[in-house]
């Protein structure tokens, strides 16, 4: 089955997949189901998120949209194990989500590289095994392999946002986390990362959940999106258009608008 | 004269690189010359300020003697003694001041308070301590270069970017991996600009002290050598003073352009030699 095909599937359906070994074999490295059940976060007395329920299947692109202050980046410092949540649980596989794992990794606005340390370097930032093999094969994935003796400093934004995919890639994550890390790019820069993570994702299947202010972003990219307006889920539509998706398509076109009066 | 630069601007680049060598040496140079003029013509007395020649042949024969090296060497061991002593605590300090908060609680505002004494200030209470030996230089030394590295470390540590710090958390970089990796790599500009005031500092204290009390070393050569009215060597003392201030921070310079190789300001050296 492809994983479109199978993010494509009922909701339903995907709500407990974790027991089923067709879907997720042991030692797969496929997408990571998530499952948030009550998910309260609060900052003193400023409730930022309200008692979240959100399932989503492994491998599925899921893209959330809404105004700054809507507990988007949040959400997503939870789903990283950066925060811990004021109330209600997170469950990746079934399994509760204590803190920081390798199988969940996160790509920030600004690439946050470490600027004393070479490109391969900054990519293998997690060592282990082999580190350096794996960090040039995973540049390779992002078409940075000539540039990985080069400082971080030299590069363009565009550059710099590669390096950090293929950082968070080379443990093979099963969840990536995104927190609108285009939003700083110029158009075309950002058309072409959005193109390089479509294909990166279609092949390796990770879950993904996709931050950004970009209707139209969201819409090209994801399997579903959805707006977080309040600490809640607003809005939470599925994108069934076959990709490459043309931005003139008359359902992208419905679902932006659609999408931008719920924001 | 336009014409002129612009023919140097067209001169070959190694011709042009090793007439830039020179510039910093231009006024230097004049200087001395004049001032040898001045003592020759009579216009200062030798009394006053020994011609430049007088000083290089008091400085050779003080170097033959073996006076010179022996006077150097107990300066500088004074210097680095004082200087490990007094560096290492201040960067421990800075460091686990601008790593845990309550240990900046803890000692930070008596530290400042500390630092506000001047350090010279204390020589008469550190002569009663210690009487005159090299304890009390090397103690004085120690006392002054500890602030410059402790404040420059202190600031370094406190303001590497929090966001750098999240991503090694986020891929499960060890405490010690945090530390080595990220942290101090991040500081190591704020610290390398410490150990540049120290070392300045470091020489200021030691000229002092070992023209206080002292029996062998640069500050006793010129303290003896004024009972003695031989300006020349005065001078030479001054001089070697200047000396080894300015090796000691090209040293600290080469360290820099090393360990902050990937700066994007101290780039320019590995571009020249790509091109």
């Amino acid at each position: 089955m492809s994983l479109s095909a199978l993010a494509r599937r009922d909701a339903a359906e995907t709500l407990e997949p974790i027991a089923s070994p067709q879907i997720q074999p042991v030692g797969d490295r496929r997408g990571i189901a998530v499952a948030l059940d009550g998910l309260t976060k609060s900052f003193g007395d400023r409730e930022v998120l309200r008692r979240l329920d959100l399932r989503i299947a492994p491998g599925e692109f899921v893209a959330i949209v809404g105004r700054s202050g809507g507990g988007k980046s949040t959400l997503l410092r939870l789903l990283a194990g950066l925060e811990t949540p004021s109330n209600g649980t997170i469950r990746l596989d079934g399994a509760a989500l204590s803190g920081l794992t390798p199988d969940v990794r996160m790509l920030f606005q600004d690439a946050r590289l470490l600027p004393w340390q070479r490109v391969v370097d900054n990519v293998g930032i997690a060592r282990g095994k082999d580190w350096r093999a794996r960090a040039l094969e995973s540049l390779q994935d992002v078409g940075l392999a000539d540039r990985a003796g080069e400082w971080p400093s030299v590069l363009s934004g565009g550059q710099r946002q590669r390096v950090a995919l293929a950082r968070a890639l080379v443990s093979r994550p099963r969840l990536l986390l995104l927190d609108e890390p285009f939003g700083a790019l110029d158009a075309l820069t950002r058309l072409d990362m959005q193109k390089l993570l479509s294909t990166i994702w279609a092949r390796d299947g990770f879950t993904t959940v996709l931050i950004t202010h970009d209707v139209r972003e969201a819409v090209t990219l994801a399997d579903r999106v959805l707006v977080l307006r309040d600490g809640a889920i607003a809005c939470d539509r599925r994108v069934l258009v076959p990709r490459p998706r043309p931005v003139d398509d008359p359902q992208v076109l419905r679902l932006e608008k659609e999408l931008l009066a719920a924001v | 004269m336009g014409s002129g630069l612009l023919s140097w601007l067209r001169r070959p680049g190694w011709l042009r690189r090793g007439a830039d060598g020179l510039v910093p040496w231009l006024i230097p140079v004049a200087l001395v010359v004049a001032w040898e003029i001045a003592a020759r013509t009579g216009l200062i007395a030798t009394r006053t300020l020994p011609a430049p020649s007088a000083v290089l042949v008091a400085g050779w024969e003080s170097l033959l003697s073996g006076a010179l090296l022996h006077h150097v060497w107990i300066s500088t061991e004074r210097a680095l003694v004082g200087l490990a002593i007094g560096g290492s605590i201040g960067f421990a300090l800075g460091v686990v001041n601008g790593a845990f908060a309550f240990a900046e609680r803890l000692s930070d505002s008596s530290l400042q308070m500390l630092r506000n004494v001047p350090h010279l200030a204390i020589i008469p209470m550190v002569i009663l301590w210690f009487g005159i030996d090299e304890e009390a230089k090397i103690f004085l030394v120690a006392i002054g270069v500890f602030f410059p590295i402790y404040m420059n470390t202190f600031h370094g540590i406190r303001t590497v970017d929090r966001g750098l710090i999240e991503m090694g958390r986020l891929y499960g970089l060890s405490s010690g991996a945090l530390f080595w990796r990220v942290v101090l790599p991040g500081a190591m500009h704020s610290i390398l600009i410490g150990i540049r005031y120290e070392l300045g500092i470091m020489w200021l204290t030691l000229i002092v002290a070992e023209t206080i009390s002292a029996s062998a070393g640069i500050g006793y050569m010129t303290m003896n050598a004024r009972e003695f009215l031989q300006t020349d060597v005065v001078v030479l003392g001054i001089i070697i003073y200047a000396l080894l201030g300015k090796l000691a921070d090209a040293l600290t310079r080469a360290v820099e352009v090393r360990a902050l190789a990937w700066h994007p300001a101290y780039q320019r050296h590995v571009e020249g030699i790509a091109a």
